[in-house]
């Protein structure tokens, strides 16, 4: 019992010293805390920049928290994020326009596509359109995998089905309520569609028995912006986070990034 | 502080209403636990009796790997699971992924090793002497084995009480093999855990605080009906 109780101090001891060392390291214009949606990090986007912003900006130690565009949000509002990268236009102007943020300026932007089953039991491929090809998807009863999550693709999904003129339900209509690479999964392992940004799907595509079968319709477009939280704990922190990634050295590497291992690029800068 | 006061609020609001997706949230909840912890039991007891009582080489090192159980990270459970259950998993022909079934088998390899690792250490610390004593009365090796079950009938319901609390509460391994699914606004796969990390993701902090109270008022409910019947009904049972 006492060597146990030894060990156990011992083990607890390393870890405090280890949080110890990384404590020290903080540089002298602090830590800045980043909110950003899962879809946005399951794109390996931040693998890149992250780093490219901490070699521009050495006295920032940038803090990643991947959370779902509604808790982004949220812990803007609650001042515990001090920037926000997010794609949700409509929310993030409202956000902007309650005082919550100084700012929204536009980063860049990529596209959704409409994937399924490669056999493509509902015909979607044909269409000439995204809701075109979701009210086939509808009709055929082929299983249809939602977000639900009230996250931007959640959003854009529900816009798709409106401009479709349906109130998608049904037994056919499921929703995981989770990130974009859990709801790939599953719509892959039941054989179903869904709506997914092309960088997450991209990233997962080995992984997963789906295709691509609408894209390129104007509506399937993802607009991402980057927004300073008004009376922020780094507000300068902030400030200089989005006047970085809108710089153009930060919207090169944006327009460079996925050629290399996807044969195109994931996402458009389009910062102003 | 008023998150908290809202969050309260909400509860009693959906506790009240309850309305069918609440609902049904709780009793997949329940019954995905429930099952699981009845096979954790049907194997992790007759398992811990044996590590507990009986005497073998190697019996350190298995009863080292059952308490490692213990630290057995859900998310890994659920990993390993949706790996062997996958459509391209060698168990993918079962279909059984995204259903309660996969949820429930997960939630056994969560549970079990603490019925085992509890029962273990229970029969473990009863004296050799009673059962050795019970042989030299003329007991059969059932009687002697059931007496030191008696014995530890207190231990033994804490090991159950343990494992349906390790299951109820994990998240890792239901949202991995179940989904958090839900179809045409009736629940799939969804419990009350995975549809927390939902209400936190979308900024709902109320309402998945109140489906947290709920969860430990459901939890603590269970407890005592369980801590209630060992010295009742099951007691009882256990004591002719």
């Amino acid at each position: 019992m006492f060597v146990s109780l030894m060990v156990l101090g011992l083990v607890a001891a390393l870890g405090v010293r280890c949080g110890g060392d990384e404590d020290r390291e903080a540089g002298s214009g602090g830590e800045l805390i980043l909110a950003s949606t899962t879809s946005t990090r399951d794109s390996g986007l931040f693998d890149l920049l992250l780093p490219a912003f901490s070699e521009a900006n050495p006295e920032y130690r940038v803090k990643l928290v991947a959370v779902g565009t509604g808790e982004a949000l949220r812990l803007g509002e609650r001042k515990d994020a001090d920037a926000l990268l997010v794609h949700a236009p409509e929310a993030e102007r409202e956000f902007v326009s309650n005082g919550y943020g100084t700012e929204r300026r536009k980063v860049m932007y990529n596209d959704f596509v409409v994937v399924g089953p490669g056999d493509d039991p509902a015909g979607a491929e044909l269409s000439s359109s995204a809701p075109a090809a979701f009210t086939d998807i509808a009709e055929s009863g082929a299983p249809f995998y939602s977000r639900g999550d009230d996250s931007g693709t959640h959003k854009k999904e529900l816009a798709v089905w409106e401009e479709a003129g349906m109130d998608p339900g049904g037994a056919w209509y499921s929703e995981t309520g989770q990130g974009m690479g859990s709801t790939l999964r599953v719509t892959s392992e039941k054989q179903g569609y869904t709506l997914t940004d092309r960088a997450t799907f991209l990233n997962l595509e080995a992984n997963l028995d789906l295709t691509v079968l609408v894209e390129g319709d104007p509506l399937l477009f993802n607009q991402y912006g980057v927004i300073p939280v008004a009376g922020a704990h780094n507000q300068e922190g902030a400030q200089a986070f989005a006047a970085w990634i809108t710089s153009g050295a930060a919207q090169e590497l944006i327009a460079d990034y996925g050629e290399e291992e996807f044969g195109r690029a994931l996402f458009v800068p389009n910062a102003q | 502080m008023e998150l908290f006061l809202d969050s309260l609020l909400e509860g009693i609001n959906l506790l009240v209403a309850l309305d069918r997706y609440i609902l049904e949230v709780i009793l997949l909840s329940l019954r995905v636990s429930g099952t699981a912890v009845l096979i954790a039991v049907v194997i992790g007891l007759p398992l811990g009796l044996w590590l507990g009582l009986a005497r073998f080489r190697g019996r350190g090192v298995l009863a080292a790997l059952v308490n490692t159980g213990l630290g057995l990270p859900p998310v890994v459970v659920g990993l390993v699971v949706y790996m062997m259950l996958s459509r391209r998993g060698p168990l993918g022909f079962l279909e059984l992924l995204y259903t309660p079934g996969a949820m429930t088998g997960a939630q056994v390899l969560i549970a079990g090793p603490y019925v085992t690792a509890i029962t273990m250490a229970a029969v473990g610390s009863i004296p050799r002497d009673l059962r050795q004593q019970a042989l030299g009365l003329g007991a059969s090796r059932i009687q002697a084995l059931w007496l030191v079950v008696r014995e530890a009938r207190v231990s033994i319901m804490a090991a159950v009480v343990a494992g349906f609390g390790a299951a109820i509460s994990e998240v890792g391994a239901v949202m991995m093999v179940g989904g958090n699914i839900a179809t045409a606004g009736s629940n799939e796969t969804r419990t009350m855990t995975t549809a927390i990390v939902q209400e936190t993701g979308m900024g709902h902090y109320e309402r998945a605080l109140a489906l947290g109270m709920i969860l430990l008022l459901i939890a603590f409910a269970v407890n005592v009906f369980l801590t209630r019947n060992q010295e009742g009904v099951g007691g009882r049972w256990l004591k002719s």
